[in-house]
Order: C-alpha cells, then sequence, then structure tokens
C-alpha cells in the first residue's frame, strides 16, 4: 500500500559507513558533554591514555599493554555509544534528504488579486510569504503550504506521503489544505500561502529529524537526572576506594595500592553507560519509528506523551464505523408483503449510486432474489436527491400489457421528509411506522422510509458497519489502561447503540466543536491526558486543546496548524499505533535502565578480587567466574560494558515489544527478562570474554 | 539458633505488626486534626502553646515556609542545647559539679541531639549533668523527633492534597506530635521502665560497699558499671588494690529512655546505653525498649496508607521494611550463635546449651543473651535509633556488616520516626520512576507524576548520605588526625571507622566502639556529617511535598501501576538493596567481608 521512501534496514551499509564516520565526528568535548554519563567515560578514557603514555615512557603503576588495552575498550566504549546514536539519527537523516528533495525552489504564479483569471507574476516559491495567493496549474509543483481557494485538482502527493495514488484537493471542506513540494496533476488551484519561509510543514519536518539540538523529552531528563546521580555515587564508591586501599595497604603490609587505571575501568564497568550510552538513540529512533508509520510528530515530547495518553477521542465515522452505512433489513408495515417492500426498494434505488443505494439493491438480490431490473427497458424516470425534498425515488409508467394499472410513484427518505411528502397528497402516517422507525433507529441504524403514492410501505434499515477488528483493538486499548471516547454527530439512541456494538466505552452524541473542546477539558482537569484526531477547521480547537492531537493529512491547514503529529497516511486507527510507540520508547528506556543497573553486580564480583588480589588475597573468594588473572578480569568486564553496547543498539532502535496485558504483568515480565537477565547475562558474558582473552593469550 | 530464639523474634514481630493497626489510625488522626481522646485534656494545653507563641494554627504554610520553620526551629533547638552543655557547672541541678563540656564536644552532642542522630561521644553519667540531660537532651529527643514526624506528615500532604500551594503547618505539626503521641507514649513507658527497676532520682550518685571485692576493673566492666575511660564508677581500693567500694550513677533516667527509644533517637543516659543495668535491667524491659525503637516507625506506615487513603499503600512498604530486617536479622543472630572459630579451635565451648546462651558473647550482656542482643542490633540500626544493648564492635563481622549495612541504606528499614518513611517514600518514588518507564507511562504514584524535578530531589536525598559515608572514612583515613583514633589497625580498624560515619551520616548514632571518637577532629566532621545528612535530607523531601500538592491528581485506572502489590514492595525492596549494596560493597569488601573471610582463614 504505502511504499517506503528510503531504506531503513539496520545493515544498510551506506548508512553505516555514515554512523562510524559519525562515531568519531562525535567526540568533541561539547558533544560528549551533552551527555553526563558518557562524558564521564570520555574523561576516563582521556585519563587512561595519559597513563598509558606515562606507561610507555617506563612511569607507570601499571603494564604499558594492559594500559593500553583498557584505554583503547574505554574508547570503543564511547565510540559505541555515538555509534548508536550515528545510526538512529542516520535513519533519520535518509528519511530527512528524502523529504528535501521534495523542497526544490519552485517557481510560483504569484496572483495579483485572489481570485482565478487575474494577472500573475512569476516568482520564486522560498520568496512566498504568508497571504500571499498562487495559481497552481495542472503539472506545476505546489510552492508552498496553504489552503485552497478556489478550484478542485488532483493532486499527487507521493513525495511527502509515498502514496502513489493522488488525492482530491478542493477550496472549502476539509480538504482544502496542500503541502509544498507536491504536484498538480490536473485542473487548477489557487492557494493562499499560510507559510512564511522556513516555517513550512516540510522545514519543521526536516528541521525534527536531523535537528543536532533536539530537546530533550520530560522524561528524559528525569531519567537523565537519576543517570547523574547514579554515576556520582560510583564516583565517590571508586574514588574513596583510593585512600581506602592505601589504608589497607598500610595496615595489611602487603600489597600494592589500587592502580588509577583499575579505578577508571571499575568506575566505567557501574556507572550506567549501557542506558547512557543508548538514551539518545532511544528517543531519535522513537521519532524515527513513527516516520516509518508515516506520522510526523512536531516533538519529541508528543511522542512521548503518546505513551501516557488515558483518554481517546475517535470519531465515530472512518475511525469505528466505515465510511457507509448499508441496507440490512426490510420492515414492511402491516398489510405490506416484505417483498413488496423489497421491489419498491430496489426500484428506488436503481439509479443512486451512492453506496447506500447500491447496497439496498444487494440485500433485495440477495434476501428475495430480486435480478437487478433493466432501467432502461422500464421506461422508468428517476427522481433524484434534493435538498428541498431529501427525497429520491422513481417514477414507472403503468405495463401497457395491464391496462388498468396505474402508473407507479415510488420515493424513498428520511422519516419526516416522506411522512411530509404523504400528507400533503392526503394519505395518512400509519401509527405503527413511528414504533418501526424508532426501532431501527434505537439498534444504532439510519431508517429510511419508502413510500408508493401516498401510502407508506415500510422501512430500510441502514446499518453503521463497525470496522472489522475495531473490538479487539479497543479491548486491548482497554488493557493498556486507556478509555476510547466515541465522537459523533448521531442522536444519543444510534450513538448509544453502536459504541455498544464497536465496544468503546463512552459516547459524545450530537458533537459540537464546544462540546469536544469541554469534553477534552474536564478529562484533563481530572488529571488525564487526551488524544484525539482530527481534520477539519472545526476539530482544529480540540485539537490545539488535546494532549496528542494527529492531524489527518488530507485534513485543513488549520487542523494541521493545530496538532502536534501529522499522520501522512490520513488514518485514524493509527493513534493506536501511535500509543504504542510512545509507550515501547518509555520501555526500552526503562527496560535498559534497570538492565544497565542489574549488571553491576556481576562487574563488582570480576573487579573487587581482581582490584584487591596483592593486599587481601583472601578476597579472591569473590571471584565466583574463576576469571584467570586479575588483569583478564578487569578487562573482561571492560570489554564486556563495551560490547554490551553494540549488542543492545537492535533493540534500541526497535523498541521493546509492548504488549496490553496490563501494569503488573508487564512489569512482571519486564523485569523477569531485563532485570533477572541483567542479573545473568553479565556473568555468562564475562566469562566468555575471559576465556576467550586466555585460549589467545592475550593475557 | 534454636526454637526459643525464634519465638522471640517471632512475638517480637507479632507484637511490632499488631500495635502498627492501632497506633497508625491514632497517629492518622492527630495529624488530620480529628478529635482524639485526649483532646478533652489536651486541647487547651495545645490553644495555650499557640496563643504564647503567636502562631495562627490556620495558616497554610507553603513548603519553603514549612522548611524555614522546621530549620530555624532546629537551630534554636540546637544552641540551647550547646549552651547548656557549656554553662552545666553554673546552672542548678549539678550534684556531682560536673564541669562545662568542651566546645567540639558540645558541638557535636547539640547536633547530634537536634538531628535526631543522638550519636554520643560523651559518657553521659561523667559529662552531663541532670540538668543538661533533661531540659537538653530529654527536650530534644522529643523535639527532634516530632521534627520528623512532621516533615513526613507534610510530605504525604503532598499526596492528598491536588492544585494546592500549602503543605500544612509546621508548629501544628510538632505541637500535636509532641502533644498527643510523643508525651503520652513516652509517659507509659517511662512507668513501666520504672517498674521494672529503672531509675528515676534526682539524688547524687551512690557509693556502695562492694559485698565481694573485685579482682580486677574487667568484672565491674562486665557489669556494666565501670565502661569509660574518664572513669566514672571507679570506687575506692583497699591496701591491696582491690576496690571494695563502687560509685554507682544515678539520675532521672526513666524519663529519658522512654523517649530515647520511642523517638528513635538512641542517646542513652549512661556511657553504654541499653546494656547498663539501671537503663535496661530485665528481660521485659529489654523487649519493651526494643519493642519502642520500632514501634512508631512501623505505625506510621499505616498511618501514612490511611493518610493517603488506601491502607494497602501503607501495608506494602511496612512489608518490604519487615522483610529487609527479618532478612537481616537472620544474618546477624545465626552469625553470632555460630561463635568464633578462632575459639573453638582453642577448644572453648561456645554451643547453645541450658547453661549458657553459646556463640560469640564478648561485649554481650548474660541477662539478653544472644538472641536479643542481635535483634536488638538489627532494630536499633534498621530504625535510626543507635541505642545499644551490646557492645557492636566485638560482633563477628558478619553479625557487624548487617547493622552497618542497615544504616548505609539510608535508615529507611523503619529508619527515624518521620524520616525513616519519608526516606522510604522517596526511594519507592525511584523505583515507581524505573518501574514506571517499564510499564511504558509516565510514572506516576499515588496519583502523582513523577517528573524530572521530583527526581531532581529524590537523586539528592539518595546522594548525601553515601557521599558523607564515603567522603568522610577517605577523609578519616587519609589524614593522621583521622588514624590517629584507630586502635584496632587492619579490616576492623577500616570497619569501625566506616561504621562511625555510616552512623553519622543517615543519623543513627549507634557507634561501633574501638574508635575513640571523642576528639576535635571526629568531634567536628561526624558533627558536620550528622548536621548535612539530617537537613540536607529534609529540605528536597519538602521540595517534593510542595511540588506534589500543587499537582493535578491522575485518576487511577487499569494501565496504572499498582503501588500496593507484593510485586511493587519486592521491586522497592530491590532498589533500597541495590543502591546500598553497589555504593557500597567495595567498602564493605575491605572492611567486614575480609575480616570474615580471614577470620574463616584461622579456622
Amino acid at each position: 500500500m504505502t511504499s517506503k521512501p528510503v531504506s531503513t534496514s539496520l545493515m544498510d551499509p551506506h548508512l553505516l559507513q555514515q554512523a562510524i564516520i559519525g562515531a568519531f565526528a562525535k567526540l568533541t568535548p561539547r558533544r560528549q558533554w551533552q551527555n553526563p554519563v558518557m562524558f564521564v567515560v570520555y574523561l576516563g578514557s582521556i585519563l587512561t591514555s595519559v597513563l598509558w603514555l606515562q606507561a610507555c615512557n617506563g612511569g607507570g603503576e601499571e603494564p604499558a599493554g594492559f594500559s593500553l588495552a583498557i584505554t583503547l575498550w574505554l574508547w570503543f566504549t564511547v565510540l559505541f555509544a555515538n555509534f548508536a546514536e550515528a545510526v538512529a539519527e542516520g535513519r533519520s537523516k535518509a528519511q530527512a534528504a528524502f523529504l528535501r528533495s521534495a523542497k526544490r525552489d519552485i517557481a510560483a504564479k504569484k496572483l495579483d488579486e485572489a481570485k482565478y483569471g487575474s494577472n500573475y507574476s512569476k516568482v520564486a516559491g522560498s520568496s512566498l510569504r504568508r497571504g500571499d495567493v498562487v495559481l497552481i496549474e495542472a503539472g506545476d509543483f505546489v510552492p508552498g503550504d496553504g489552503d485552497v481557494i478556489e478550484g478542485v485538482a488532483s493532486v499527487d502527493e507521493s513525495a511527502i506521503t509515498g502514496e502513489s495514488a493522488p488525492v482530491i484537493r478542493e477550496s472549502g471542506g476539509d480538504f482544502s489544505s496542500v503541502t509544498g513540494g507536491t504536484r498538480v496533476l490536473s485542473d487548477w488551484l489557487v492557494v493562499r500561502i499560510s507559510t512564511n519561509p522556513g516555517e513550512s510543514f516540510l522545514d519543521r519536518m526536516i528541521g525534527m529529524v536531523e535537528s543536532a539540538k533536539r530537546q530533550k523529552t520530560p522524561n528524559e531528563i528525569a531519567l537523565t537526572i537519576l543517570l547523574v546521580a547514579l554515576t556520582l555515587v560510583f564516583l565517590m564508591a571508586v574514588v574513596s576506594l583510593l585512600p581506602f586501599s592505601i589504608y589497607s595497604v598500610e595496615t595489611a603490609g602487603s600489597g600494592r595500592p589500587i592502580s588509577v587505571t583499575v579505578l577508571v575501568a571499575l568506575l566505567v564497568c557501574l556507572i550506567p553507560t549501557t542506558i547512557g550510552g543508548l538514551l539518545s538513540a532511544i528517543g531519535v529512533a522513537g521519532i524515527g519509528r513513527m516516520m516509518q508509520k508515516n506520522v510526523i510528530a512536531t516533538s519529541g515530547r508528543a511522542v512521548e506523551a503518546a505513551g501516557d495518553v488515558d483518554v481517546l477521542l475517535l470519531d465515530k465515522t472512518g475511525t469505528i464505523t466505515l465510511g457507509n452505512r448499508q441496507a440490512s433489513g426490510f420492515f414492511p408495515v402491516k398489510g405490506v408483503k416484505e417483498a413488496v417492500l423489497a421491489d419498491a426498494a430496489q426500484l428506488a434505488s436503481l439509479a443512486d449510486e451512492t453506496p447506500e443505494g447500491r447496497s439496498v439493491v444487494i440485500l433485495a438480490k440477495q434476501k428475495y432474489g430480486l435480478r437487478e431490473r433493466d432501467i432502461h427497458s422500464l421506461g422508468a424516470t428517476f427522481v433524484h436527491f434534493s435538498a428541498q425534498t431529501r427525497m429520491s425515488g422513481v417514477n414507472l409508467p403503468g405495463d401497457p400489457n395491464k391496462p388498468g394499472e396505474p402508473c407507479r410513484h415510488i420515493r424513498k427518505g428520511a422519516a419526516d421528509s416522506i411522512r411530509q411528502h404523504i400528507e400533503t397528497q392526503g394519505g395518512k402516517w400509519p401509527a405503527e411506522l413511528k414504533t418501526l422507525v424508532d426501532d431501527v433507529a434505537r439498534r444504532g441504524s439510519t431508517p429510511l422510509v419508502v413510500a408508493e403514492g401516498d401510502k407508506a410501505l415500510g422501512v430500510i434499515e441502514l446499518k453503521d458497519i463497525v470496522k472489522g477488528g475495531i473490538k479487539e483493538r479497543f479491548i486491548e486499548l482497554r488493557q493498556m489502561g486507556i478509555k476510547t471516547i466515541m465522537i459523533t454527530g448521531d442522536n444519543r439512541l444510534t450513538a448509544a447503540a453502536i459504541a455498544a456494538e464497536a465496544g468503546v466505552d463512552d459516547f459524545l452524541a450530537e458533537a459540537t466543536p464546544e462540546a469536544k473542546l469541554a469534553l477534552i477539558r474536564q478529562h484533563q482537569a481530572d488529571g488525564r491526558l487526551v488524544a484525539m484526531t482530527g481534520d477539519g477547521t472545526n476539530d482544529a480547537p480540540a485539537l490545539a486543546q488535546a494532549d496528542v492531537a494527529v492531524a489527518m493529512n488530507s485534513g485543513t491547514q488549520a487542523a494541521k496548524e493545530a496538532g502536534n503529529m501529522v499522520d501522512l497516511d490520513s488514518n485514524p486507527t493509527k493513534l493506536i499505533e501511535i500509543v504504542e510507540t510512545g509507550k515501547q520508547m518509555l520501555m526500552t528506556r526503562g527496560a535498559l535502565t534497570t538492565f544497565s543497573i542489574a549488571n553491576d553486580v556481576a562487574k563488582y564480583f570480576a573487579i573487587i578480587p581482581a582490584a584487591f588480589a596483592t593486599t587481601y588475597p583472601v578476597l579472591n573468594v569473590l571471584n565466583v567466574m574463576h576469571l584467570a588473572t586479575p588483569a583478564s578480569a578487569i578487562l573482561s568486564a571492560v570489554i564486556f560494558n563495551a560490547l554490551i553496547i553494540i549488542a543492545l543498539i537492535p533493540l534500541a532502535l526497535k523498541g521493546i515489544k509492548y504488549r496490553p496485558v496490563g501494569a503488573e504483568q508487564l512489569l512482571h515480565n519486564n523485569l523477569l527478562v531485563y532485570g533477572v537477565g541483567g542479573l545473568i547475562v553479565p556473568f555468562i558474558g564475562i566469562k566468555a570474554i575471559d576465556l576467550f582473552l586466555v585460549a589467545m593469550n592475550w593475557v | 539458633m534454636n526454637g526459643p530464639g525464634f519465638l522471640q523474634i517471632a512475638i517480637y514481630l507479632i507484637a511490632l505488626i499488631a500495635l502498627a493497626k492501632p497506633l497508625g489510625s491514632y497517629m492518622a488522626r492527630v495529624y488530620q486534626d480529628e478529635s482524639v481522646g485526649l483532646n478533652r485534656w489536651f486541647a487547651g494545653v495545645e490553644r495555650l502553646c499557640y496563643r504564647l507563641s503567636g502562631v495562627d494554627p490556620e495558616q497554610d504554610m507553603r513548603w519553603r515556609q514549612y522548611a524555614w520553620a522546621a530549620l530555624v526551629f532546629n537551630l534554636f533547638g540546637l544552641l540551647a542545647v550547646y549552651l547548656l552543655q557549656r554553662f552545666q557547672d553554673v546552672l542548678p541541678l549539678n550534684p556531682q559539679a560536673l564541669p562545662a563540656v568542651t566546645p567540639d564536644s558540645a558541638f557535636n552532642t547539640a547536633v547530634s541531639f537536634a538531628s535526631n542522630t543522638n550519636w554520643q561521644g560523651y559518657g553521659g553519667e561523667s559529662t552531663m549533668s541532670y540538668l543538661t540531660q533533661m531540659l537538653g537532651l530529654g527536650v530534644q529527643n522529643f523535639l527532634s523527633a516530632a521534627s520528623g514526624m512532621a516533615v513526613l506528615v507534610a510530605l504525604i500532604r503532598g499526596f492528598t492534597r491536588r492544585n494546592a500551594q500549602g503543605i500544612g503547618n509546621f508548629w501544628v505539626d510538632m505541637t500535636r506530635g509532641t502533644l498527643y503521641i510523643l508525651l503520652p507514649l513516652s509517659f507509659v513507658l517511662a512507668l513501666a521502665l520504672v517498674g521494672q527497676g529503672v531509675v528515676q532520682t534526682f539524688n547524687p550518685y551512690q557509693t556502695v560497699s562492694l559485698l565481694e571485692t573485685s579482682n580486677n576493673t574487667v568484672d565491674a566492666k562486665s557489669m556494666g558499671l565501670a565502661p569509660s575511660p574518664a572513669g566514672e564508677g571507679r570506687g575506692e581500693e583497699n591496701q591491696t588494690g582491690k576496690p571494695t567500694k563502687q560509685t554507682l550513677a544515678l539520675g532521672p533516667a526513666a524519663s529519658q529512655i522512654a523517649i530515647k527509644q520511642l523517638g528513635t533517637n538512641g542517646g542513652g543516659f549512661f556511657s553504654v546505653n541499653s546494656a547498663h543495668p539501671y537503663e535496661n535491667p530485665t528481660p521485659l524491659s529489654n523487649f519493651l525498649e526494643m519493642l519502642a525503637i520500632l514501634l512508631i516507625p512501623a505505625a506510621l506506615c499505616y498511618s501514612f496508607g490511611l493518610m493517603v487513603g488506601d491502607t494497602r499503600q501503607g501495608w506494602a512498604i511496612l512489608a518490604a521494611m519487615t522483610l529487609v530486617f527479618v532478612a537481616l536479622v537472620c544474618v546477624t543472630v545465626p552469625a553470632e550463635q555460630r561463635g568464633n572459630p578462632a575459639l573453638t579451635a582453642l577448644g572453648i565451648d561456645q554451643s547453645i546449651s541450658a547453661q549458657q546462651a553459646g556463640g560469640n558473647m564478648e561485649g554481650k550482656e548474660t541477662r539478653f543473651g544472644i538472641v536479643n542482643s542481635g535483634l536488638w542490633a538489627v532494630a536499633t540500626t534498621a530504625a535510626s535509633n543507635g541505642s545499644v544493648n551490646s557492645m557492636h564492635d566485638s560482633y563477628t563481622p558478619l553479625g557487624g556488616l548487617a547493622p552497618m549495612w542497615l544504616m548505609q541504606l539510608g535508615e529507611v528499614i523503619f529508619g527515624g520516626v518521620g524520616s525513616g518513611l519519608y526516606g522510604m517514600i522517596v526511594f519507592a518514588i525511584v523505583a515507581v520512576f524505573i518501574a514506571g518507564l517499564m510499564i511504558g507511562r509516565t510514572p506516576e504514584y499515588l496519583g502523582k507524576k513523577i517528573e524530572a524535578y521530583e527526581m531532581k530531589m529524590a537523586a539528592i536525598v539518595i546522594l548525601i548520605p553515601p557521599l558523607l559515608v564515603l567522603g568522610g572514612t577517605a577523609l578519616s583515613l587519609m589524614l593522621d588526625a583521622g588514624k590517629a583514633s584507630i586502635f584496632n589497625p587492619g579490616a576492623h580498624g577500616f570497619s569501625e571507622v566506616l561504621y562511625a560515619w555510616s552512623s553519622a551520616g543517615n543519623n543513627n548514632g549507634s557507634a561501633f566502639g574501638g574508635l575513640s571518637a571523642n576528639v576535635p577532629f571526629y568531634n567536628v566532621w561526624l558533627g558536620l556529617a550528622m548536621l548535612f545528612s539530617r537537613y540536607w535530607l529534609m529540605i528536597p523531601v519538602l521540595a517534593i511535598a510542595g511540588s506534589l500538592a500543587a499537582k493535578k491528581t491522575v485518576p487511577v485506572g487499569p494501565g496504572t501501576l499498582p503501588t500496593h502489590t507484593p510485586l511493587f514492595a519486592v521491586l522497592l525492596i530491590i532498589t533500597v538493596l541495590m543502591v546500598g549494596a553497589l555504593t557500597f560493597v567495595p567498602a564493605l569488601a575491605l572492611g567486614p567481608i575480609v575480616e570474615h573471610l580471614q577470620m574463616l582463614g584461622h579456622h
């Protein structure tokens, strides 16, 4: 369906190459400072580098070879973290480059007056400012974001959405916005430009995906504080070891104090480098994953907030139900056979090309085997739906073979229109019809009354068809702890029936923009986070108020401005995926933090006995992994610590899988995998590296 | 450990948990300004207090005001204790004509009692006049405890209020906590202790003739009568140099001991604290005092649950505390009961029997035995009490490791009255933060979102004690002034210094002993450590309270992380233990763990 604009494979050689270059480019102190945990590793690497140089000149406290090995692996740790970030950015950058290709400098036809046919002058698209009016004709590129004020045209938006099928853009209504960089395929449009240069939707998207000064999201800031606190605690634990060690050597009278190289190695192993190194990659990848879903978030904050959503407002039409209603039954009044009603209904609908009309014909065929008749041979004249009568139908001439049979006038329409139609002809509105009509409405369907002449025949039930699988989605959402509210213009009776069928938690019937806004405010006042989708201009206030607001790309410019995300596929159900992506981002951070901290236990068992091997040989009891030598133990821990960052890059980029199983169960599962796993994995990993180092005779 | 040993621990725990609910709900009523039975007698006193001090009890303080009130009030308390000590020689109620306390020791003691630490560098009976004991130390025992509870209550209000500016009134919380909780409980406990033989008198010390002449001072020591180098309790000696008479220190002890236990103060009236027969004469008095150590901290968990409107929240925290407590009791008591392998090698019988408690009885009172000494040691360090009924320095390395580690955990396993629970709530905030991320939601605890500001403050609360303990220990070992006080060089000397700093840096106040800490170096530096760890923790906790109170309350839904479940209790335990373990494992490895391995090496 949707063709992805760029390759996002992790193993893309070009991306990898870029990422490796990026890893080195990020070695400047300024870049490192942005990540406090890795900055400590960075400083440690510099320190051990100096100590290694000292050792080369014969003055070091450790053998030069050991010093070099530690130094190199510390630098690798820094580079691996840089690499992770660069890979994540690379994927977004590729997408940004693709978007930028759409942003060529387009010649624009700037109109002197805001109407078709006015004189225009050719100017550069980049010089257009808000309020300028341009003409775009078939074959022209749209020079900037704007609203259509005149004309209808088909537009190729594949440059933005990757969707090859053209879309219709027209003035007025909810399909009036055009995006810069797209191309008009047929006809013409007069567009009022709505953004100044550099502020366009494309610019925002490009800026978002490649900005180096990416804003940290609130949870990321809070997590960074926790990581810095842990780093400080470990810094103190490690720094204080030096005097402890000197004192121990003094009093034990044996061994030599712990070396600074080993202290730095211990520090780097203990501080949460795994999560520290991957933290920014997780954030970048989160926005990248949104882009893969063809959703452009205007900030990382919005993606994160999506994970917190408590209430989801969903439009009924298009999200919960298929856009079209379908005939599902015939209910004749007393004295009329159902087949007669079906026959009349079919005749009245033969020329009705709306989906509802087609569905009446199909139902009549399925239920009564009424074949579609050739309308021309019947000599029928059709009465099309008009705003005045609010009815449609057919007039049939009398059968020439059956003289005396009068010509037939069949009409179908909403109950009150037909009633008026009958009563003006002097007919009688049967009392039982009201019951029939109400029954249908109560089931959430739309009643359509069929009349022949001045006599009502019965009711066609037009059913709202709830999308397949939507109920399951709502069950999932409920398990996630998210309340769903259906928004509809239908009356309460109909709305209640559909809400029950679709399985939403609540509904807002006869919704007006004010009612929507009030509903959002009320939930927010209760401390809930509200998400909604919208496309129309009348959705804009509610979108602006909602915490997570997804505007449809097909929607109006006002809606897009008000939202903090734009769905390029204009698919309202995507909100659910957005919520999942937001949750994944948080979960990945939490899981890797847990993993990172749990890892420290094994590292202590590796390094503590090794560091004090000469002072207190009894501590070798703690060397439960039976690592070969003190040097191999320390080196193995450092190598493990660096390699685990590389090993976890795919997880950081993909995000850990979210299953809607309830908070308690989810915590339980993740604690088991990342907490207990984080305890066990390094024991195995460090031992394996130690065996390898010994086998290679490197220590 | 044998059957009766287990039974004693079980009875202790059952009594503790059983009392948590009634006392907890009583305290919740006191702080929620609801009527309690004692109103009839004390409401007038309460009103009088406010009128005399010009306090408007209706005023709702913002967190900064609350913190200022708490700090200024504590500062005045500190000054009062300092001045009382410095001028006790000219003040009344000094029957032994004790001289003024030296400035460094007076500073240390003043900080120590104001901060609810009650580290004692001095020997009570040889240093402090009755007036100083009662008006200085005794009063601070009440006020420091009430301060801790007030801060806790303010933090709880942070959770219960929504979109609010204020977190309560410090003066009201102080007054009500003292008047309705600490005073009545202390009164009842003091009477019970007097009934068991704890002294309560203004009479001067008594000199008595010994029934049996003692051959050496070690006997006197083992009776708990002559522990201090300062030498009180030394009596007259006969011509052969053997003592015939002994001076028995007395004083208004019972009133002070009750509050020292209840308020997790722990500062003994006598130098050897509750090992002294006049401070803790019988197994029953021992049981009551031991129960009093954890009583209020445990009950406050229930008050917390009640006040936040979900008692399960309180039970979850109490369960987490109790589990860690029981686990560490199961380290210390068996370690002590096993005894010393070095002695076993010499053929000394350390087995448990009808005639002897067995195990490592060095530094323990025979009337308490192994179980009640070990249980006390763990309880007093779990809570930031610090009173002792045995000498922790003489414990086996593992037996001593548990108390030391309990302090290093940040005094949150029960902890100080008020301060233990607010510390634990901060850990819960950190646990909730990590857990919240793991379920894909912005973390929230009790309906309040935990954001960057709360994390910053929580980080300070968790950071400061380890920095003080590790930094202080490092400082002591680098400077000659610090090393000069170490009498047992080697791993044990290291443990002693580490223990002293763990105690001061977490406001516990118990001493390992063996380290001569009443010297200017330790008096000043440990004093500063106590000062920082008490107030630099109080301020960020109140800041969290203020920030939480101003937030909206998020309604509980199926996506909310439940914080009353066993899983959360376990997560809380893991968080506390991981932070404590990861921070102190290297230091513990060089101290008790090496000692333990070396001791086994002797074997």
